[in-house]
């Protein structure tokens, strides 16, 4: 039930301690990083918390929060017991699934601020971005329940109605038949009627809308057949009570519908905690701190920020538009916006672009665009974002339904015209029940089912998919374009390790603190690797460009950097990054910097490279194209300095040569590219973490088996192909007795579940096992 | 008047009374979560057996 044993244990001390100890632990809370304390000033300003909280009025409100950290049951158990923590809360309630958590508390004695805060101290800092203004929550569209109920519902009662026809079928009251059943027959078939009306008009409306819209854009999609027979088997049974030829086929009818809808259901796996929408906005705060004339500090939201604004960025703050550094450190951070993973320093007076972090204590500068006009946010005007991809693709099930209903129609004509020679009161009878027999309810369901299963697979295997739809797209990729930094490369800072002679105490004091000094990337790795030691200042520091680092301390001397620079003539391997250090003149070692590249690359590339054609896109240089060609193979080509804009045109240029264009990526920057993919990727660390809008988010850690579950894939469509063989066979059967005319409700009773039954059978079963293949 | 229209009356009020049932249950947002409540059910012991008369001292407020 606990995630980890950590978990248990707070768990374990909340609960004997009546949560007391967390008292303690609140006496300790001026220990907060004080980056947090400054961070949700904006939540002071009254129009900023009347966006946010869902309910108002002037002694209570209600807020929905989004916790990205909530991960297990005592995470619940915690936020649930808010009220104990603090008086003024009157209750809380966690949506698990969503990682949300809803609380209710007393507006005069506690502010939203307050709470935020109080959550961040406990360990649950919530998330608050821009998007949460800007989106007005969409209502929950709970409709298919309530169709699914409504279907069920009248099955159930129609079944049920529908016995005394299956067991009393030859007779009648002059044949001597079972009196109740024959006296009231008439009665039971109009309840049947009125049953089925709520699931033809009500649950069955969409397949009508479908197809009405299909035919109008002259597209024969699944649909058409569907509605079809839906509304063949009303009439024919509506005629059949109202003339006394038989009793109708409402079982079937209704049975047909409401499997047909648990489909739908099934189809309709999705995963809350994740979303496959998200654009700047998620990423960008709310507000941030302006300087008013008066020197002044004032919370703004981002969107007012205007052209003159001067604005402060603290530590870790994203910096939200266009704008030149006035004063301050500057030290960004551009790897959402470009890919490029080194921190750039900018001086006084250097333009900042909207999307970098400021990583180093606080700047201040002065904005030049609105949130929307800056560099990053354009690339959310290209007309890319607006378009929905579902609809461009066709899906196989639509393009057999076409070719389906063509056949049915002429089956059903030829039938029809047999008959009108060789008896023609058997003629319409005939036609009608070609056509219901013919309905092609489990084409339409192995569809579904499979695709649904496979979603729920993928998902375990910690590949989440938007929908359905993209197993189908996944399945016909011929071209896969990655990106480089966060996607191929691990987003950990890479690891050194030390080869040589050890090193003495004073001998490593001396070596951090020269690399204090230095801003290269490679120090920076190597300072925050070292362990703490007391800060001394240098008698001398000098640093070489591109060679090394060289500082003085008493008699100690020491050099570190390239092995020229070091002085010592070690045999110059170059597959590596490499520190070499010297110390007083004497050759200590090396510091071995890893290969930051995803673990198995080589394979997946390599595996790929078979059967889809491969592409690298980088934002960075080309610094690493040399040992990125090493890695890979040897016709993968390779681009750098490729800008946010150029991703996406290099996909659309290939989509353009037909080419069914696969795109991997992890930021911001890759948001185009990802959109205009026909399946766009988003590799995560941490899928808590946000991506950009994509089709589908891998967990980092899979990488590797990126290929497996392309080809796993591909091998879902072969068993959906495999079903619709299947269901033919039914169809068939089923045709034989309707076209000879002998078609009785209960054989139609009994064959429509049961192709279905069975469809569903075979395709969770064929899943399944491909499940375990892919282990 | 049969007896079979009564038991039929009945019969179907009573499946229109479940029906119902369902309707309003979806309708209060019961199924859109299915996790954190079979949870919380079990976290509802402690509660009950540590429900002792309000204890918050107020100069404890973490958040002052």
């Amino acid at each position: 039930m606990f995630c980890c044993h950590g978990c248990k244990t707070v768990y374990e001390i909340f609960s004997t301690n009546d949560l007391s100890y967390y008292y303690d632990l609140q006496s300790a809370a001026g220990s907060t990083p004080t980056a947090i304390e400054g961070k949700y000033d904006f939540l002071d300003t009254a129009a900023i918390v009347e966006k946010l909280v869902e309910f108002d009025d002037d002694r209570m409100q209600i807020v929905n929060l989004y916790i990205p950290h909530v991960h297990c049951s005592s995470c619940i158990w915690i936020l649930e017991n808010l009220n104990k923590l603090d008086p003024f809360i009157n209750g809380s309630q966690v949506d698990f699934p969503k990682k949300t958590v809803r609380i209710t508390y007393n507006s005069t004695k506690i502010t939203l601020r307050e709470l935020v805060l109080l959550l961040a101290r406990i360990g649950y800092e919530p998330y608050i971005s821009l998007d949460d203004i800007d989106t007005k929550k969409k209502p929950v569209d709970r409709s298919l329940i309530y169709k699914i109920g409504v279907a069920g519902f009248a099955f159930g009662n129609v079944m049920f109605l529908s016995f005394p026809e299956y067991f009393d079928l030859a007779s009648s009251d002059t044949s001597g038949g079972e009196f109740w059943l024959n006296r009231y027959q008439t009665l039971f078939r109009w309840l049947m009627f009125t049953f089925s009306l709520p699931v033809v008009f009500y649950s069955g409306r969409d397949y009508f809308i479908s197809a009405f819209k299909g035919l109008r854009s002259q597209l024969l999609n699944t649909d058409v057949p569907i509605a079809l027979g839906i509304f063949t088997l009303f009439v024919r049974s509506t005629v059949d009570i109202a003339f006394d030829y038989g009793s109708g086929f409402f079982d079937s009818l209704t049975g047909l519908i409401f499997f047909l809808l648990l489909g739908k259901f099934f189809q309709q796996k999705t995963y809350s905690f994740l979303s496959f929408e998200r654009d700047y906005k998620s990423y960008f705060p709310i507000a941030v701190t302006r300087m008013t004339l008066e020197g002044k500090e004032e919370s703004i939201q981002v969107n007012d920020i205007k052209r003159g604004d001067r604005l402060l960025i603290r530590n870790e703050e994203l910096i939200p538009v266009d704008g030149i550094l006035i004063t301050g450190n500057a030290h960004i951070d551009y790897s959402f916006v470009t890919g490029e993973s080194e921190a750039v320093r900018k001086k006084s007076g250097d333009k900042l672009f909207a999307g970098g972090k400021q990583m180093n204590g606080v700047i201040d500068m002065e904005a030049l665009k609105s949130v929307s006009q800056s560099y990053l946010t354009q690339l959310w005007g290209n007309s890319v974002f607006q378009e929905d991809k579902s609809t461009k693709f066709r899906t196989l099930t639509d393009s057999i339904g076409k070719r389906f209903t063509v056949s049915v129609l002429s089956i059903a004509t030829i039938a029809t015209v047999f008959w009108l020679f060789y008896e023609p009161s058997k003629a319409l009878n005939v036609f009608t029940a070609v056509l219901i027999i013919a309905c092609p309810c489990a084409i339409a369901l192995a569809s579904p089912f499979t695709l649904g299963n496979m979603l729920r697979i993928f998902g375990r295997k910690k590949f989440y998919l938007k929908n359905t739809q993209t197993i189908e797209q996944l399945a016909q990729i011929d071209t896969a374009i990655f990106d480089k930094t966060g996607t191929i490369t691990t987003s950990q800072k890479s690891t050194a390790t030390y080869e040589g002679m050890p090193l003495t105490a004073a001998e490593e004091s001396l070596l951090k603190n020269t690399l204090r000094a230095s801003n290269h990337p490679l120090s920076r790795t190597l300072y925050d690797m070292l362990a703490e030691h007391n800060i001394v200042t240098l008698d001398e520091y000098e640093e070489y460009l591109g060679q090394g680092l060289e500082g003085c301390k008493g008699q100690e001397h020491i050099k570190i950097g390239s092995a020229d620079f070091v002085g010592d003539h070690v045999p110059n391997d170059t597959l590596g990054t490499f520190v070499h250090i010297n110390s007083n003149d004497i050759y200590k070692g090396k510091y071995i910097f890893h290969n930051q590249y995803r673990e198995g690359i080589s394979e997946v590339f390599t595996d790929m490279s078979k059967t889809i054609s491969l592409a690298v896109l980088s934002g960075d240089n080309a610094g690493e194209k040399f040992r990125l060609g090493k890695l890979l193979p040897k016709h993968v080509p390779l681009y750098f300095n490729q800008k946010p804009e150029n991703k996406l045109e290099f996909i659309k240029s290939l989509q353009n040569r037909h080419k069914k264009v696969l795109m991997v990526g992890d930021g911001l920057n890759d948001a185009g590219a990802l959109a205009q993919s026909d399946v766009g990727i988003a590799i995560s660390e941490n899928i808590n973490v946000f991506s950009p809008a994509c089709d589908a988010i891998l967990d980092a850690s899979k990488f590797k088996r990126l290929y497996s579950y392309i080809q796993a894939s591909r091998k879902a469509m072969r068993i959906i192909k495999w079903s619709f063989a299947l269901s033919l066979l039914y169809n068939v059967v089923g045709l034989y007795f309707a076209v000879t005319g002998q078609l009785q409700p209960v054989i139609a009773a009994i064959l429509m579940p049961l192709s279905s039954i069975s469809i569903v059978a075979f395709t969770t079963l064929m899943t399944t096992i491909l499940g375990r293949e892919l282990e | 008047m049969s007896v079979i229209y009564v038991l039929l009356t009945i019969s179907i009020l009573v499946a229109v009374f479940f029906f119902i049932a369902f309707i309003v249950s979806v309708r209060s947002g019961q199924y859109d979560d299915s996790y954190t409540p079979s949870v919380r059910m079990l976290f509802e012991d402690e509660l009950v057996t540590k429900e002792t008369p309000t204890e918050i001292p107020t100069e404890k407020n973490p958040t002052k």
